[in-house]
């Protein structure tokens, strides 16, 4: 017997898969899953199919409903889901962004070597654990007041620039320049205000991460130094985290506030998970007002975190940022929505793009790519699992013709929390890791457990799939030497 | 003894399945639930308690809206709760009173951090005493 899927799916290409309008009723587009055939028999035990369906059934989405290969079932939407919706009669839904806005990723790369770096791993890992606040709650040294939190919501980056973390050539290599401009403070409840004032600059739990990582393969070796990245062996840094308690607190808020007005607009959505209002009601305009507060104090956290790094490095190694070449190479959202410019069909089309789970990947050449990256394409930054690595990837012009400029966000997780923590506990897994000369400091072992890399698909998998599809060019590989984990 | 919760698996997330006599008592087991997952419940002592206010359209959105404040108070105040009075109880609003204490960290070892209670397989079932199912994001 044939696998059930193939009942299901029409076969676009080797990795584009469609699932027509007619699997559910209310579907008012078909849904798309990049991915291998391999990889689609878990892809439908997982139960993604119906959760990409289910976000067809948004208004003024525009033209698929779509997956990146390292889809898992998430709440509402799948997680590594992308919808883009007409501004003029779309609408937008905070469950397409996630409780976790603009959750994401940062690249430090250093010059320093695997050589140089591999004697003082455990103090280069005790002083980023000692130096950058992580863990269940945990406080930030941050002091902010109100107006300084005020600032944060409007400026993102900019303000911890401003403030003495970091500078200028940070924000210029960060999406967005780190600042969603049309944050509205006063759309943000003091709920959210008073989880987030204390939670700025801290890494958080689950699988938040500080990760010190050595360059394992360059496939692209120009594209690859366009990003300061010149060398086998050569030391990066990886900050992965989001708005921690501030940004939750945004979306549960907009769920329950959307979720009273789905009515209203006549909307009809098969789970509530999945409540939106149209982009140009009242609010649907507030939610967007708000998600821009928590997206820029998520770029504001990890702003204070670089500095940490660097200051981490400084300290471990006795020589200057300067010397080290401690630079950012990029920054990416992966939780987030965002109003942009696509082509659609024959025409440009305004559309509001939620990437949950997933990265933008904008080509070479486009304005929103950094000015440093125009010529090569915006990075993208792939986290694999503790284990097996990461990648930097580049956006290309076949993502936003087929994807709205967007790609994976990382492995996507296989198995269930419980699960992991059932086949490997947490010291096996330090162990492990420490077999394959990683170092790791974890705030709690059962989180560890949890993060083991075999509850994530493999990476490498993903972003070959990605890379083959053509939208994202893989450029470089990177291997873990430390983690801290929150 | 019947179990209050069970624990539904997810491949991202954790989810609970409560029971009770009755839906309020469901309502407080899915709170125990909830905190169970972030730390062992019997190392939580009755030190102090908080009034809990909450109103929603109906009684599925009631049961996230309980949840989410209830996390928003160990988020904010680092309160962490194991007994649970619901004193009123609607389909749109109820009253309860929490026990519990704020983290301390030489006792509670803290497992994992929930972001929110989700409205995916939100369910509020009345038959047969009550059972009501949440799923979070962890």
């Amino acid at each position: 017997m044939s696998a059930p899927w193939k009942q299901v799916l029409n076969r676009v290409n080797d990795y584009c898969w469609e699932i027509p309008t007619s699997y559910t009723e209310g579907m008012r587009v078909p849904g798309r899953i990049y991915a291998s055939e391999a990889m689609l028999e878990h892809i439908w035990q997982e139960k993604v199919f119906q959760q990409v369906a289910n976000v067809a059934f948004l208004p003024g989405i525009v033209p698929y409903s779509l997956a990146m290969p390292d889809v898992h079932w998430g709440y509402g939407f799948p997680i590594g889901g992308v919808a883009a919706t007409r501004v003029s009669d779309g609408v937008v839904s905070p469950g397409g962004v996630g409780f976790d806005i603009n959750c994401g990723v940062r690249l430090l790369r250093t010059n320093l070597t695997v050589e140089e770096v591999g004697p003082r791993i455990e103090k280069l890992i005790t002083e980023l654990y000692n130096n950058v606040p992580s863990g269940l709650g945990s406080k930030g040294k941050l002091r902010v007041s109100d107006k300084d939190l005020n600032e944060v919501m409007v400026k993102g980056s900019v303000w911890a620039a401003e403030h003495g973390y970091g500078d200028a050539a940070d924000v210029e290599v960060t999406e967005d320049a780190g600042c969603i401009r049309g944050a509205d403070p006063e759309k943000v409840s003091a709920k959210a205000k008073q989880r987030g004032i204390p939670q700025l600059g801290t890494l958080g739990s689950g699988n938040h991460f500080l990760e010190v990582e050595r360059v394992s393969e360059i496939f692209d070796p120009d594209a690859a130094r366009a990003m300061g990245i010149n060398e086998i062996g050569q030391v990066l840094v990886l900050i992965h985290c989001g708005s921690r308690g501030f940004g939750h607190q945004v979306c549960t808020d907009y769920v329950a506030l959307l979720g009273r007005v789905v009515q209203k607009y006549g909307i009809n959505i098969p789970d509530r998970q999945l409540a939106c209002a149209p982009i140009q009601s009242p609010e649907g305009k507030s939610y967007l007002e708000a998600m821009a507060c928590a997206a820029n104090y998520a770029w504001t956290n990890r702003q204070c975190i670089l500095h940490w790094v660097r200051e981490s490095l400084v300290s471990v190694f006795d020589k200057s940022r300067r010397e080290m070449g401690l630079e950012q190479v990029y920054d990416v959202a992966h939780n987030i929505a965002k109003i942009e410019k696509h082509i659609v069909g024959d025409n440009g089309l305004d559309v509001c793009v939620h990437r949950k789970g997933a990265t933008r990947a904008f080509p070479a050449g486009h304005p929103d790519t950094p000015e440093a990256y125009r010529k090569v394409g915006q990075p993208v930054l792939i986290p694999g699992d503790m284990g097996r690595g990461s990648y930097i990837a580049l956006g290309t012009e076949e993502a936003m013709q087929v994807t709205f400029g967007s790609t994976c966000h990382g492995a996507g997780r296989m198995q269930s929390r419980s699960a992991a923590k059932r086949n490997q506990r947490g010291a096996d897994v330090a162990r492990a890791l420490a077999d394959k000369g990683i170092t790791v400091k974890a705030g709690s072992m059962a989180g560890l457990a949890e993060e083991a890399s075999e509850a994530y698909k493999d990476v490498d998998e993903v972003v070959d799939i990605t890379h083959q599809a053509g939208i994202s060019r893989r450029i470089v590989r990177a291997v873990p030497m430390g983690v801290v984990k929150g | 003894m019947a179990k209050d919760f069970e624990l539904i698996e997810h491949t991202a997330d954790v989810g609970i399945m409560a029971y009770g006599a009755d839906v309020r008592e469901a309502f407080a087991n899915a709170a125990r639930g909830m905190f169970s997952l972030i730390v062992e419940l019997g190392s939580i002592g009755e030190v102090e308690h908080r009034y809990i206010e909450v109103t929603a359209s109906d009684e599925e959105s009631l049961l996230a809206a309980w949840l989410n404040e209830l996390i928003c108070l160990f988020d904010a105040e680092n309160m962490l709760f194991s007994r649970f009075e619901i004193t009123e109880f609607g389909d749109t609003f109820l009253r309860a009173k929490a026990y519990g204490e704020p983290v301390d960290s030489s006792r509670h070892q803290l497992k994992v951090g929930i972001k929110a209670a989700t409205y995916h397989m939100l369910e509020v079932d009345r038959s047969d005493g009550g059972r009501v199912q949440v799923l979070f994001d962890i």
